[in-house]
């Protein structure tokens, strides 16, 4: 699955609904994705804060994906919706700091989707590799 | 089929018609006062160039029998616009005919009292583009 | 620091075959605030519980971080595991090794490396963990339905059965709603009120129903269990326990002329009135805008005329207050407006009518006495043309219309072609239709019937203008697949009017807290698995008011609603989830951010005084969160600018701590 030798480190947040529930459906069907994914659980894909990502990013990973219900289905009627626009605006803030947009993404996993999230997981895995290693935020401030 | 890819998305841009909300319900049909005079309805433009089936509609007088009157415009439940996708036909076959249009001067001796004026102000959308 | 105790599962071989299990308790072993790490095989056992009690004990345990199978698996059972030991339930965290690790990866060395970085993330975690305790809240016993109509009688008397109080509010002066004005009902053809009615009067005699007619809901208070509603009765100038409903007073009125609403308008009736022959409650009521008693104190003959002595024209308003324990809406729909269908000429000629109007028509009970005449000169029509779908599955930027199929529309018009064709055989009926959608119980049976038996023209296309011409109404439709254009000189238009929510539904929505769609609909808490229940707390849906309904589907929703009631009513107290968000008063500035964003109207705003530093107080407006009602999404924390927000279980800073664990 590896493209080379470099392992990208990947952090996942997963929505405990839907995406999460995907995740250990992809595992209850031995869907095989690469061990660079580390999944968080939060509630409900609102829930990841901004910052949580820029931690990410700080602290060194390679690339960071969130799931959640599809539009329509959250647990919680809107919080995907709050999810949608927040990481837009996220998103587009980080490319302009030297985080290229691939390396971030916004994936809609419903609990059924065991095929969808193995499939995202190695598409995703596979796009952050071929980009190399990521900048440290930490570094990219002190680089005039 | 190539070529007609490349006329039916010409004409959705110039028309800006989208007829995948078509739900073919032919209100623009039922509702076309020159139903009689035209051999294609309004119904069937839309769906012969949502499939790229466009010669006919190009070789078809229907282009020059519409009334432009836009009742099917008026009347469609979904927004689909059936008279501009008529229009934008029409203008891509008088547009290569070159400038063999009716100028404003000509009108007058071709008028008699039967004309309806509908007619006219149509004929000037149809020929003074 | 928390003393930590880690417990790695081999889960037989389904973990240990790709994860090696010793090494990632060896390596956990090293993790700030673990004491303890082991590894057995099969950790949810009897023996890996009392395992994980027996460690708890010794080394005085404080957390527990179990790496196995999905906490969607097994989160319960160790949290139960905890408690037996004397720990907080909520001090147990679970690192997935299992769906999420050794399933998922083939090779031992990256698998053992994954599963140590997840048990590190869960260390890290449970180190930053609080005990938690869920909240309680009483349960008043009682229920509110909101409406009338048969969603609301439905799930009343299924309340009521199970030994609760219901109170039906009801905005007309009966109960019965849209069914009660029904002719007959599809595709069984059996008769609305002669199902309806009995309904009705099982309604009015039970001593745990109590029916609030002609009345609103003025305003709603409080939260799941405990809610306070102040209910506007208004004034129908009767005395509703002394009226006896003889009708005496509706007889002798003098202002006869106005337009009846339970008849759409198609006749009239005094201004002292009772809706229909079986209306419960059975008391009269004086339309305020029509009595020339009310308006200038000139008249008075029902007083004079009412042996009981009912009549109070100095009656007011009266607002109760009551309390509830759950409220369901069911406050059902209306056929839209026909006033942008200019084509239709609804508003030019009588004889273009809606079919609730034809459902009145052909009622036995309704003004023509179920004989089918013209509405403008009294005479049966020949010809008779259907129009379907008309403002259904419009445009979302059309001026008219809606966007939704309005799901009923095709089978009643099935069924009034089909008793037309049947009561006047000579009568020629044609039904335009885009598509005959069927999906239902003998639905596409009970069209084909209309077809093959009754005769019912059915042609696929759409009526293009309707013009009335004498005493005829020139259509002009397409017949799609004949590729004709069709024009019929018909006696009767009936269209097909589209549904929507009742006015009422969006000022309710907005004091329950309840969410809407774009079309007025209330929204369920999930579209598939909880299809009754509003996303607030203590708030059901029954009926149309989520979404366009037949009558067996809209029964089959009331009773779910009540179920759902009646689960809650039972219950004592309720006991909530105690991941919720809390607001820290010192940082909160009040700004509404998180109160804009909560999906369940759960945080609320209060002043609150605070000590400065200089001994002075001052009053802060800071939020705070109704544990009963929040669900714990955590939207309100991430939109908080301040970081006041906070959610338990899932705090900012364990999560964080999650993440810096993964990304060491």
């Amino acid at each position: 699955m590896q493209v080379n030798e470099y392992k990208p480190l990947i952090v996942a947040f997963c929505c405990n609904w839907c995406s999460y529930a995907g995740a250990d459906l992809a595992g209850n069907n031995r869907l095989a994705y690469p061990a660079d994914v580390k999944i968080i659980r939060v509630p409900c894909s609102c829930r990841v804060n901004p910052t949580f990502i820029l931690r990410a990013f700080q602290r060194g990973a390679d690339g960071v994906i969130i799931c959640g219900c599809h539009p329509g289905d959250c647990h919680y009627t809107s919080g995907n919706y709050y999810t949608r626009r927040r990481m837009a605006a996220l998103f587009s803030m980080l490319d302009f700091l030297g985080i290229e947009k691939e390396r971030t993404r916004l994936e809609w996993v419903s609990a059924a989707e065991g095929a969808k999230f193995a499939a995202t997981m190695n598409d995703f895995v596979q796009t952050v590799a071929s980009l190399g290693e990521n900048k440290r935020l930490e570094d990219l401030r002190c680089k005039k | 089929m190539n070529n007609n890819k490349y006329l039916r998305e010409e004409l959705l841009r110039q028309s800006g018609v989208n007829p995948k909300k078509c739900m073919k319900c032919g209100k623009c049909t039922a509702t076309c006062p020159a139903f009689d005079e035209m051999e294609y309805h309004p119904h069937q433009f839309v769906s012969m160039v949502e499939s790229g089936d466009i010669e006919p509609l190009l070789k078809s007088e229907s282009l020059y029998k519409c009334l432009s009157c836009f009742a099917c415009i008026d009347r469609c439940p979904r927004g689909v616009e059936p008279a501009k996708l008529v229009e934008a036909v029409r203008l891509s076959v008088i547009r290569k005919q070159g400038g063999n249009r009716l100028s404003a001067d000509d009108v007058p001796s071709l008028l008699d009292e039967d004309v309806p004026q509908q007619l006219l102000v149509s004929a000037f959308r149809k020929y003074s583009k | 620091m928390q003393r930590v105790g880690v417990f790695v599962c081999w889960c037989g071989s389904n973990i240990a075959g790709t994860v090696d299990v010793k090494a990632v308790a060896e390596a956990l072993k090293n993790e700030p605030g673990v004491v303890f790490s082991t590894d057995y095989q099969y950790m949810c056992s009897q023996a890996g519980q009392d395992m994980i009690i027996n460690a708890v004990k010794e080394h005085n345990l404080t957390g527990i971080v179990v790496c196995s199978c999905s906490p969607r698996m097994h989160e319960a059972t160790f949290r139960k595991t905890a408690a037996a030991a004397g720990l907080n339930p909520y001090m147990v965290e679970i690192a997935n090794i299992r769906e999420q690790c050794s399933w998922v990866h083939k090779d031992m060395a990256l698998g053992t490396e994954k599963a140590i970085i997840l048990g590190k993330a869960a260390v890290a975690k449970v180190n930053l963990n609080a005990p938690l305790t869920p909240g309680q809240s009483p349960v008043t016993k009682r229920a509110l339905v909101i409406g009338g109509g048969i969603a609301g009688i439905q799930t009343a008397l299924d309340i009521a059965d199970a030994g609760f109080e219901v109170d039906i509010v009801e905005k007309k002066p009966t109960i019965g709603g849209k069914m009660a004005q029904l002719d007959k009902t599809f595709p069984t053809l059996d008769c609305a009120a002669c199902i309806l009615t009995p309904k009705m009067v099982d309604v009015a005699q039970n001593d745990k129903i109590r029916i609030f007619s002609y009345s609103e809901v003025a305003e709603v208070k409080g939260f799941v269990g405990n809610f306070d509603v102040t209910i506007k009765k208004n004034a129908r100038y009767v005395k509703e326990d002394i009226c006896t409903g003889c009708g005496a007073c509706v007889e002798k009125c003098p202002m006869k002329k106005n337009p009846n609403e339970f008849n759409l308008g198609m006749d009239n009736r005094p201004a002292i009135y009772i809706p229909f022959a079986q209306a419960v409650p059975k008391v009269a009521t004086i339309d305020p805008n029509a009595c020339n008693m009310l308006k200038n104190g000139k008249c008075g003959v029902c007083a004079r005329i009412c042996t009981a002595g009912a009549i109070d024209y100095t009656q007011k308003d009266e607002y109760i207050e009551e309390k509830y324990g759950a409220i369901v809406v069911a406050t059902g729909f209306n056929p839209i407006s026909m006033d942008k269908f200019d084509e239709f000429a609804y508003n030019q000629s009588k004889d273009v009518i809606t079919s609730l109007e034809f459902e009145r028509l052909t009622n036995a009970a309704g003004p023509t006495a179920g004989h089918l005449e013209r509405p403008s000169d009294g005479r049966s029509p020949k010809t008779i043309v259907f129009v379907q779908c008309v403002g259904s599955r419009c445009d979302a930027c059309a001026e008219k219309g809606k966007e939704y199929c309005s799901k009923i529309c095709c089978m009643y018009t099935a069924k009034h072609a089909m008793l037309v064709r049947d009561k006047y055989p000579e009568t020629e009926v044609y039904v335009f239709y885009i598509d005959v959608r069927t999906p239902g119980k003998n639905f596409d049976e009970f069209y084909r019937r209309a077809v093959e038996e009754y005769g019912v023209k059915y042609v696929k296309g759409m009526v293009g203008k309707v013009v009335p011409e004498g005493d005829k109404l020139k259509v002009q439709a397409s017949d799609l697949l004949a590729n004709k254009q069709l024009h019929i000189d018909a006696d009767l238009v009936v269209l097909a009017a589209a549904i929507e929510p009742d006015k009422s539904a969006r000022p309710l929505a907005t004091m329950l807290t309840a969410s809407m769609d774009t079309n007025d609909f209330f929204t369920e808490a999930h579209p598939k698995l909880r299809p009754v229940e509003s996303p607030t707390a203590g708030v059901f849906l029954s009926g149309a008011c989520q979404g366009p309904k037949d009558i067996p589907e809209t029964v089959s929703q009331a009773s779910a609603a009540a179920a759902k009631v009646i689960g809650l009513l039972a219950k004592d107290k309720l006991t909530g989830n105690p991941c919720i968000a809390h607001s820290d008063e010192l940082m909160c500035n009040g700004c509404s951010s998180c109160a804009n964003v909560c999906p369940y109207g759960a945080i609320t705003y209060e002043d609150k005084e605070f000590r400065m530093p200089d001994r002075t107080t001052k009053v802060r407006r800071v939020a705070s969160v109704n544990p009963a009602v929040c669900q714990g999404c955590g939207a309100c924390t991430v939109a908080c600018p301040s970081g006041a927000m906070d959610l338990k279980g899932f705090a900012n800073l364990q999560i964080m701590a999650e993440v810096d664990a993964i990304c060491k």
